[in-house]
């Protein structure tokens, strides 16, 4: 038999292969009921339907939409540059989905059991995790540019600024799971919290809930998302960055912005809210929310599920709270607020873990 | 020591780079119709906006001159194309003091509910776009739900939902339908209890608050330079309300305070225009209460023929400001000449005055803070 790197062909190549197009799919398939869910919940908060036309209950409407996406005419602008205004959209998605490969939806697999519920688990996870995500950002600012539309490139200044000046909190934030855990490996943090027996938001009260705060806030102004949606304020930029971009390409940043959501969502999942683990994973007579009657590692996945669609929620929920904050006041905020907090933060939960 | 003239830091832009201009509107989401800011800015701060208008006019003036004084009641209703009946009301109004017509008590109570309920219906369009402009986007939604309930009020009086043709020179063309009452003061109850809804989502709101509070000061000097009348007045600490320095209508008959906030920033504009759809809400009240019976059209000739000589004024007190009507009658049945005084074209003007130096965020704030309607700037 052909050996790769020690492992067979199956092994190296076909499972992580199945795997990649099955996170792919059953991301794609969130993203898509996640832009139906957005409209459903708004729509019930703004005391109207949502979509209820195409099939039961409007439940195809995301199909639907996709295949409209699909059928506009693709316009590049005669003054555009045209190769940084085609590239602009990948680089949005294309880090966005790659970050999905090492997140842990599932614990591992036991010697010689099915395999686990990750593409990968890298060492340097989280490392890794935060390097992809700030590669994003070079699409909005390419798409803002590119354009030659002076109100895109408004909303691409705009994206650069924010999106560099909320990377810093967001990446003190996550030290402090690190700080807690000892590793940088995802899975492993996930572990952590199950052999201390509690979900690092709760550890080393209140800093760990106070990272976990400043990621959360951080993370929704990484993924522009109302109140921090300013690169593309509708009422300000017209459209923003993607002013000019129509039919696929246009799906394409708003396929990013979702796809960021849920990469934001899974990340705090796992740093904080104890990934595929149960509420409380040390108390024992909760045992019975293990789901045990589940095949192997499901029950882990669906917590992970849970916790991520209610992060979701939340963002929905956001956009039909709040009106939208203005530039400066934006930056104040990330400057002036959550990055001192955060190193405080950060050096209190070193300092308690050296000292006691 | 290097002197630095300081006058010169204001107009230089950051690292020497040019200022770029930017064509803000005819079509943009935010302008409210066809408004063109042509903007000078420095990143995003603003350094001159100069309002481009026009293109929305219709000659609506001239339009006056060719038809007869009842004909052109339908043109009013397409100045502030969201408050009718208060275009209505000035227009009819300038037209009975030129031709001296008595309008009946029954009649003159209907044009007050009318117009109060105009003003709720107004404000209503005001704070839903000034919220979606700041990016709340839920009150939208509320506001329009009632907003519809006097639209429904308005097409049971007279057919039509937004231009309205509700009045006629002399009176009323059409009594209250049967238990149009009745509709109306359910509405009324329910209706403070929903402002207090739209006060819960934005009044305290913190981020509401940052994007409305000092931003857009207009001082009172400035804005009686201007001429700037309505709650934009009032917002600036001025209290002057055509309904209590010159009632017309029966807006003597009735008890209602002029709310008047002195921060002159875009979040006590706000806070007029909230206390004064509550203001509304009493006047409309007791306007129900007083209801006289009795005829809703006053004698008239049969053809309205103007004096051969003689001018008048009328304003009244429109959702937005004063709208008044200046009409010089030649004779004939037509006006000679009428003049329109939109009070968006008042304040309009002031914008350069109160954007400048902003951020662009700010433009947005003020723009819905003006509440301006384009059809009656052009015209």
């Amino acid at each position: 038999m052909v050996e790769f790197f020690g492992e067979t062909l199956f092994t190296y190549a076909v499972v992580p292969l199945v795997k990649i197009i099955a996170a792919i799919i059953v991301v794609l398939t969130i993203i898509a009921y996640t832009t139906f869910a957005e409209r459903k919940i708004l729509g019930f908060l703004q005391v109207r339907t949502g979509p209820n036309r195409v099939g039961p209950w409007g439940l195809f409407q995301p199909i639907a939409d996709v295949a409209k996406l699909l059928g506009k005419e693709d316009v590049i602008p005669n003054r555009a540059v045209k190769w940084a205004y085609v590239l602009a959209p990948c680089l949005v998605v294309g880090p966005a989905l790659l970050i999905l490969s090492v997140i842990p939806y599932g614990p591992p697999s036991a010697e010689g059991t099915i395999p686990s519920w990750f593409i990968t688990d890298v060492n340097a996870g989280l490392l890794l995790v935060v390097a992809i995500a700030s590669i994003g950002v070079y699409g909005l600012i390419l798409g803002g540019w590119a354009s030659n539309n002076k109100f895109s490139m408004l909303g691409g200044l705009r994206a650069a600024a924010q999106m560099i000046s909320y990377e810093v909190p967001q990446g003190f934030s996550l030290i402090v799971p690190v700080l807690m855990a000892g590793t940088l490996s995802l899975v492993g943090i996930v572990e952590a919290q199950l052999t201390q027996g509690r979900w690092f938001i709760f550890g080393f009260f209140p800093f760990g809930l106070l990272a976990f705060f400043i990621y959360f806030v951080a993370g929704v102004a990484e993924s522009n998302r109302n109140p921090f949606d300013l690169p593309e304020a509708e009422s300000e930029l017209v459209a923003g960055f993607h002013t000019e971009y129509s039919g696929m390409r246009f799906a394409l940043f708003f396929l990013g912005e979702y796809a960021n959501m849920i990469v934001i969502s899974a990340v705090a999942v796992t740093m904080f809210l104890g990934g595929w683990l149960r509420p409380f994973p040390s108390v024992g007579w909760l045992s019975f929310l293990n789901l045990a009657f589940l095949p192997a590692g499901l029950a882990g996945f669906l917590w992970f599920l849970i916790k991520l669609l209610s992060f979701l929620f939340v963002y929905i929920w956001f956009r039909g709270t709040f009106p939208r904050y203005r530039f400066d006041q934006l930056m104040d905020l990330g400057w002036k607020w959550l990055i001192p907090t955060a190193l405080l933060s950060v050096v209190a939960t070193a300092l308690w873990k050296v000292l006691i | 020591m290097v002197e630095v003239d300081s006058s010169s830091l204001s107009s230089d832009t950051l690292f020497g780079v040019e200022e770029m201009e930017i064509n803000f509107g005819p079509q943009h989401p935010a302008t409210h119709g066809v408004l063109r800011l042509k903007l000078k800015v420095d990143g995003e701060r603003i350094v001159d906006c100069y309002p481009v208008i026009g293109y929305l006019h219709r000659g609506t003036e001239k339009l006056f001159e060719l038809h007869p004084f009842f004909q052109n009641v339908p043109h009013t209703d397409r100045l502030d194309y969201v408050a009718a009946a208060t275009n209505n009301l000035a227009y009819v109004g300038a037209v009975e003091k030129l031709l001296g017509l008595v309008v009946p008590p029954r009649a003159s109570y209907i044009r007050t509910l009318l117009s109060e309920l105009q003003r709720i219906s107004s404000h209503l369009i005001w704070l839903a776009t000034h919220a979606i402009d700041i990016g709340a986007m839920t009150p939208f939604f509320y506001t329009f739900r009632e907003r519809e309930i006097v639209l429904d009020l308005f097409e049971e009086y007279c057919g039509a939902r937004l231009t309205l043709n509700c009045m006629r020179p002399g009176g009323q063309p059409y009594d209250l339908p049967v238990g149009w009452v009745e509709r109306c003061a359910e509405f009324i109850e329910d209706f403070p209890g929903k402002i207090d809804e739209y006060e819960g989502l934005l009044t305290e709101n913190r981020i509401w608050k940052k994007r409305t509070v000092g931003i857009g000061i207009l001082t009172p000097e400035v804005a009686l330079e201007y001429g700037v009348t309505g709650p934009m007045l009032r917002g600036s600490g001025i209290q002057l309300d055509v309904r209590k320095a010159m009632p017309y209508e029966m807006y003597d008959q009735v008890d209602f305070d002029v709310p008047v906030f002195y921060n002159c920033d875009t979040y006590d504009r706000y806070l007029v225009r909230i206390e004064e759809m509550r203001q509304s809400v009493r006047i409309v009240r007791q306007c129900l209460e007083k209801l006289p019976e009795g005829p809703i059209m006053g004698k008239r000739p049969r053809v309205l023929k103007a004096p051969k000589e003689g001018d008048v004024y009328h304003a009244v007190e429109a959702p937005k400001g004063e709208i008044g009507f200046y009409i010089v009658g030649n004779g004939t049945p037509n006006p000679h000449r009428c003049r329109v005084r939109p009070p968006s074209l008042y304040n309009i003007q002031v914008l350069p005055e109160m954007v400048v130096g902003g951020l662009i965020a700010d433009l947005i704030a003020v723009i819905g803070t003006t509440d301006i309607v384009l059809g009656e700037v052009d015209r």
